[in-house]
């Protein structure tokens, strides 16, 4: 079942100001899929999120679950699964209890609910867990806990709100890998929301990038990394971060300085410079010069901490192959720039220009 | 050598309260333990009597004889015949009645506190204010109320629908109603008064751990569809356990020691009127109050039995609370 949002919009009003955390988002959640909204803290992910679950009632705009338009119906009319950020599992209840918690207010015989119960317990890969508390589990345990309870009573939309905040980092590896596979094995329609861009590419078969409650780019992950819209989405998205020059476009080339370090086809005008840090190839008579502050070694490659006097920021970092020779800290490198790895951004209005 | 020091240290701070506790609890209970199993005990004896005879000492075999000790006092408790019919039986009832009755209620009022966002500061006042009017005021309030004259607030509004007045409190001096009826109607004032009085403390503590209690597992329970009800029993409860279970203790506690809200209402001698002489509403602590002046030994042995009562009943209290609190 797909999900489809138009227009919607909320605004928190408090006595004199107002905030417009969702605005006018509009975008059709495939069915079958594993959705991630993603963007900075106070982007409106949340939001939006408690807004499909019927938490919160948007301001206006209309939510529509396949053909049903859901935005009047209460959160448990909605058969929506919720992953809290916390996992909000009851203490005082057993893993089973805790599971069996929504088929019992189904009125769902108990035999057939034990056996969904455990069947969904084992899905997720807690089934020898179920006699103990939330307390005596592992964060990654309660975790699935939490899934396993928005999933037992078959819902047709899993909503999950940053699921894997709480984790340490090899968890949450192991956890974003679990949550896709349940995901798959199950085809239920999955939406989550998380500042993590890497969570977001790694398991998302298409993310929403939005920011200040608007979204700002939506598509396959790979798709927006190397197609940013705007300036936000090239620096949210990739790490290390991408680089931004002050740039220049004139005689037919885009200018960082006095390099020209492609051509182009815009009319002349200053720019903003974004390139990837894989985006640097090293060559003697290349186009871009930089000097080497600092040299990292990340297994096959090398990072290079480099400055250059039109860089935005005091340094900036390319990753380069560890092989190559000659590079040393406080000598020039030269170097060429790949033309898919490097984006020309609106000075004021940010957006995407080459 | 420093743990030796601040452990010194650390005496010397407990030393005012250990002071106080030992002069204003320990040596009184330990006092009252003495005079209690005395077969007779005079206010003026004074404390040489504990362990000397009355009359002085004079040879070892009528040092054990004048000391008179054993369970005489005792004794003229059990032997008292209002003792299990009015002042025991009344304490229980006040103690089985009002305590879950109390809890029950403050329970749904600081739940639905809770709920509402206009008006909650004000609400909140409103029952709070109870906890700080005097007690004693406030049982002259109900006693007029619930006064047995036909201008009594609560008979007034029975006249005004049709029905006769009541004798609430056993005061009216006509004698009409029989001894069975004023028991019932004046415990049931009683109770209302006390539970009326006892609900503010408990809406605060509740309230506080209700606005403890993380949003989410509201939220969740919302999503999954649970009645109102099944939130309060599943979810609300549980969670509130420590709370309530505190509440039960104390309260189960206080009300053993009830006895403002029988002076308050009645008088204080339990008497419906000054000059009755069956203890209608007598609890235990009035009796051992009454009898402080004239047989301290009597007083003392009933304070003994009250405190052993306590502590069984909050020992059971605490072994089965333990079974509940799961968190």
């Amino acid at each position: 079942m797909d999900i489809r949002l138009e227009n919607l919009t909320k605004i928190f009003s408090e006595k004199d100001s107002e905030v417009r955390a969702v605005d006018n988002l509009d975008i059709t959640i495939p069915s079958g899929k594993l959705v991630g909204l993603l963007g900075p803290s106070g982007c409106g992910k949340s939001t939006t999120l408690y807004m499909i679950a019927g938490l919160l009632n948007p301001t206006s705009g209309k939510i529509h679950f396949g053909d049903q338009d859901v935005t009047e119906l209460a959160p448990e009319k909605r058969g929506i699964g919720l992953v809290f950020q916390n996992y909000a599992l009851y203490p005082h209840l057993t893993v089973r209890q805790n599971i069996l918690f929504p088929l019992q207010n189904m009125k769902v015989p108990k035999a057939e609910a034990l056996e969904r119960a455990q069947k969904v317990a084992d899905l997720v890969d807690i089934g020898n867990l179920m006699n103990r508390k939330p307390k005596q589990l592992s964060g990654g345990q309660q975790q699935r806990v939490a899934i396993a309870r928005a999933l037992v009573k078959s819902p047709d939309v899993l909503l999950l709100d940053e699921p894997l905040s709480n984790l340490d980092a090899r968890l949450r590896l192991q956890t974003r890998e679990e949550i896709k596979r349940i995901q798959r094995e199950t085809g239920i329609t999955t939406v989550f929301v998380t500042h993590d861009q890497e969570e977001a590419m790694s398991i998302s078969d298409e993310i929403v990038v939005m920011k200040f409650g608007v979204e700002q780019q939506k598509g396959a992950p790979q798709e927006v990394y190397n197609n940013p819209v705007n300036k936000f989405v090239a620096k949210f998205l990739g790490t290390p971060p991408i680089n931004f020059f002050n740039g220049e476009v004139k005689n037919g080339g885009l200018y960082i300085g006095e390099e020209r370090i492609l051509d182009s086809k815009l009319p002349n005008q200053e720019v903003c410079v974004g390139i990837r840090p894989e985006g640097f190839e090293v060559a003697e008579n290349g186009s871009l010069t930089v000097k080497v502050e600092q040299i990292e070694y990340i297994g096959r490659d090398k990072s290079i901490v480099a400055t250059n006097p039109n860089s935005e920021n005091p340094t900036f970092r390319f990753i380069i192959d560890a092989d190559i020779k000659g590079v040393e800290v406080g000598k020039y490198l030269k170097g060429n720039i790949k033309p898919n790895k490097c984006f020309a951004f609106d000075k004021t209005t940010e957006s995407r220009l080459q | 050598m420093e743990t030796k020091k601040n452990q010194w240290i650390g005496w010397v701070y407990l030393a005012p309260a250990i002071i106080l506790m030992l002069v204003f609890m320990a040596f009184p209970l330990i006092i009252t333990t003495i005079v209690a199993f005395r077969n007779d005990y005079r206010i003026g004896f004074g404390l040489l009597q504990l362990v000397y005879p009355a009359d002085g000492f004079d040879g070892i075999q009528s040092y054990f004889a004048g000391l008179n000790y054993g369970f005489g006092a005792f004794r003229t408790v059990f032997k008292n015949e209002y003792f299990w019919s009015y002042y025991m039986v009344n304490t229980l009832i006040i103690v089985f009645v009002s305590v879950p009755l109390t809890i029950t209620l403050s329970l749904l009022i600081a739940v639905a506190l809770n709920s509402i966002k206009k008006l909650q500061k004000f609400f909140q006042t409103i029952f709070f204010m109870p906890y700080v009017t005097n007690s004693i005021a406030l049982g002259m309030v109900f006693a007029v109320m619930f006064g047995s004259n036909p201008n009594g607030l609560i008979n007034s509004l029975l006249i005004s629908m049709g029905n006769n007045a009541i004798d609430w409190l056993g005061a009216a001096t006509d004698g009409n109603s029989s001894a069975l009826m004023i028991r019932f109607t004046g415990m049931a004032v009683l109770i209302i008064y006390i539970v009326w009085q006892a609900l503010p403390f408990k809406i605060l503590i509740l309230l506080s751990g209700l606005q403890g209690i993380d949003k989410q597992y509201y939220q969740a329970a919302q999503i999954d569809g649970t009645s109102k009800f099944r939130t309060l029993m599943r979810i609300t409860v549980p969670l509130l356990s420590p709370q309530i279970i505190y509440l039960m203790i104390t309260s189960f506690i206080g009300s053993f020691k009830e006895y403002n809200s029988v002076v308050a209402l009645f008088n204080k001698d339990g008497y419906p009127v000054t000059g009755a002489n069956i203890p209608y509403f007598g609890t235990i602590v009035l009796y051992i109050y009454n009898n402080v002046v004239m047989m301290p030994h009597v007083a003392s042995a009933a304070a003994l039995i009250l405190f052993v009562i306590i502590l069984l009943f909050t020992g059971l209290n605490s072994w089965i609370s333990n079974k509940f609190v799961h968190y």
